[in-house]
């Protein structure tokens, strides 16, 4: 076992478990801060795979940037224990079949692909240097690029149309 | 010549025929972070004694003047005092998040210090996207404020956290464009490579008119970001008390503080680097004989010397502006500062393209 | 340092990573070690008054965590937008000089149609403080 192997599997562990943690946290401003452990071991992973650039996004808009919506948002509503809406058993049972779901169309997709052939480079391979991946953004994926702008247009109409109602 | 990266590599060389390269390298690294807690203290010591004899100076008044000749060892005392002090933590407090807090605003401002460039050749850590880099680690300056206010289950605190939140937040952005504009001047996102192009000028008077605009909103974005007047409303003292550090005491709140002041320090080293050159001393274009003159005085004279100019000016506005309020504070950003740095942006990418800087 | 720490290490991989790590880890055990030896060095004397929340000394009225403001998420989610926007100029702004005019164009667009959001937001007056 080398020390790359070493390192991803601190960084697997860490983010399982900070994972697991966000959903039994009883706080949901415990649950935040767990998710934060879990994107930045998701940037270590990152950066083990030589991802730089994605590795720092990843910091910056998720742990950065939406951490902080979802902080601010939590502090915002303060939820005490008594104003806590009641969970009801039919909305339980709605969760844990959604849920389910999805964790089944998961290991469907996980089944069918092909892991023997498939594999990481480690250490090498420049895709994810910020060089390279701004070339294919901007000459591959320009028309991509140009709509996502028209999905931010329509976030901001939606946070104030939410955000200004009265 | 005596210099940084001389003695650093002679330590290097001593150390790499004494041990096998593996322990060399991990020795290396644990002197580099010893370095940086030592440069961390110094610099608390030196910027909080700065900031009042700067605001006795500005106020026409001696400023601490007991401990020590002139009073300069007063926060040496002040220090001392802290460690000390009790560190109280409320009982109405999440414990847990109460003491992580000041944790994480004092590991963030270390790992900041990690690509700052301090001399010629003596920088911890060259990564390819060094500015990227800040200001991913510096977003995480937030978290460690929310989660102080909201831990001390005061309303204070509370109060100052969601404001402070609000306002380094929004004035990110602006900060975060302004450094861009350099980037795209230069290309790299390298912090010595952003130094090594400004080897025939700085940036700030090669980038024309933009690049002035860039330099300014930075200055202000990184004021507003660091929490100090006139943009101090998390932690203004005549209605918040002492904002989302209002609970902390003894050590805690050193941390908090210390952690403001090397921010401070920080930011003030990024501005120095992008726009005024870093260690570069002061060359004009192909001036060979003036810019020979000028490479005598230590690169890391020119560092610190451009750095605390930077904060000095920082001071300055403390001592100068009144303070803003939330909404006028927001209306700054989202109004003027964010579409300006915006279309500076634009207007310095088109001047790069067609060449028109120098 | 550059050479102290780079020792045999190509910074365009993973393993010039490696000084953060370690910069962390002695930052973390540093941070901990100081309030350790606080906790050690103060006095520890706790009474009840002591220890109740500060409210400029009069008596403390129901709990901290209470609703805020809306203003406060509205700043905070046109921030996550924007902090988007300018990350992708990072991409950018390292190869714009490959990319020449039609690259410039492209982005003119994206911020073009973030400049209609932007004056959405300013006419509907997401961002006034006072209503």
């Amino acid at each position: 076992m080398n020390i790359t192997q070493i390192i991803f599997w601190i960084l697997s562990v860490v983010a399982l478990f900070s994972a697991l943690m966000v959903i039994t946290a009883r706080n949901p401003v415990y649950s935040v801060l767990w998710l934060i452990a879990t994107f930045f071991s998701i940037s270590g992973h990152y950066i083990l795979l030589n991802a730089q650039f994605l590795a720092i996004v990843n910091i910056i808009v998720y742990a950065g940037a939406i951490m902080v919506l979802f902080l601010f948002v939590i502090m915002l509503m303060n939820l005490n224990k008594e104003s806590e809406p009641r969970k009801h058993r039919l909305l339980k049972l709605a969760g844990a079949v959604s849920g389910g779901s999805l964790l089944l169309v998961l290991v469907a997709a996980l089944r069918d692909t092909d892991l023997k052939h498939e594999h990481a480079l480690v250490n090498e391979g420049n895709i994810g240097l910020i060089q390279n991946l701004g070339k294919e953004l901007f000459s591959t994926y320009t028309v991509p690029f140009e709509i996502s702008s028209v999905l931010f247009l329509s976030a901001m109409v939606g946070a104030v149309v939410i955000g200004k109602k009265e | 010549m005596w210099s940084f990266s001389g003695i650093s590599n002679s330590i290097h060389e001593w150390l790499s025929q004494t041990f096998n390269p593996t322990l060399t390298i991990i020795i290396e690294m644990v002197i580099a972070g010893v370095a940086v807690i030592g440069l961390f203290a110094g610099l608390g010591l030196v910027l909080v004694i700065m900031e009042r004899k700067v605001s006795a100076w500005m106020q026409i008044r001696l400023g601490p003047n007991r401990v020590g000749p002139k009073g300069m060892f007063q926060s040496l005392a002040d220090t001392l005092k802290l460690l000390v002090k009790e560190g109280l933590t409320p009982t109405g407090a999440d414990k847990l998040l109460f003491n992580l807090a000041p944790f994480i605003a004092m590991i963030v401002a270390m790992l900041l210090m990690a690509p700052i460039a301090f001399a010629k050749d003596f920088q911890l850590w060259d990564l390819n996207i060094g500015v990227l880099y800040v200001s991913a680690i510096s977003s995480m300056m937030v978290i460690s404020i929310l989660m102080a206010g909201w831990a001390s289950n005061n309303k204070y605190s509370l109060m100052g956290a969601m404001r402070s939140g609000a306002q380094i937040v929004s004035y990110e952005l602006s900060a975060g464009l302004s450094v861009l504009s350099i980037v795209v001047l230069t290309g790299s996102l390298r912090v010595s490579d952003i130094i090594q192009s400004q080897a025939d000028g700085w940036w700030i008077f090669k980038g024309h008119i933009p690049a002035v605009i860039a330099f300014v909103t930075f200055i202000i974005a990184v004021t507003a970001e660091t929490n100090r007047a006139p943009f101090d409303l998390a932690e203004a003292e005549s209605e918040l008390t002492a904002g989302f550090h209002t609970e902390y005491s003894g050590m805690k709140f050193a941390l908090f503080f210390l952690a403001e002041y090397v921010n401070v320090f920080i930011v003030c080293a990024i501005g120095a680097t992008l726009f005024l050159g870093g260690w570069m001393p002061f060359h004009i274009g192909h001036w060979a004989g003036f810019n020979h003159v000028m490479d005598y005085i230590p690169s890391s004279l020119w560092f610190f010397g451009k750095t605390f100019f930077l904060i000095f000016v920082i001071m300055w506005f403390r001592w100068t502006f009144p303070r803003l309020r939330i909404d006028q504070l927001l209306n700054l950003e989202w109004k003027y500062l964010l579409p300006i740095s915006m279309v500076n942006l634009l207007l310095v990418t088109a001047m790069a393209i067609l060449k028109w800087h120098f | 340092m550059i050479h102290l720490l780079q020792t045999g290490l190509n910074s365009a991989d993973s393993g010039s990573f490696l000084p953060v790590a370690v910069q962390f880890i002695i930052a973390t055990g540093l941070v901990a070690f100081l309030m350790f030896v606080t906790h050690m060095l103060g006095p520890k004397r706790k009474t009840t008054d002591k220890l109740q929340n500060f409210s400029s000394g009069i008596e403390t009225h129901g709990d901290a965590r209470q609703p805020m403001a809306i203003k406060y998420f509205l700043t905070a989610i046109l921030f996550v937008l924007f902090d988007v926007e300018v990350i992708f100029f990072y991409p950018y702004a390292v190869n714009f000089k490959v990319l020449g005019w039609n690259g410039f164009w492209a982005v003119m667009l994206f911020v073009g149609f973030f400049l209609c959001g932007f004056i959405y937001i300013l006419k509907k007056g997401a961002l006034k403080w006072e209503e």
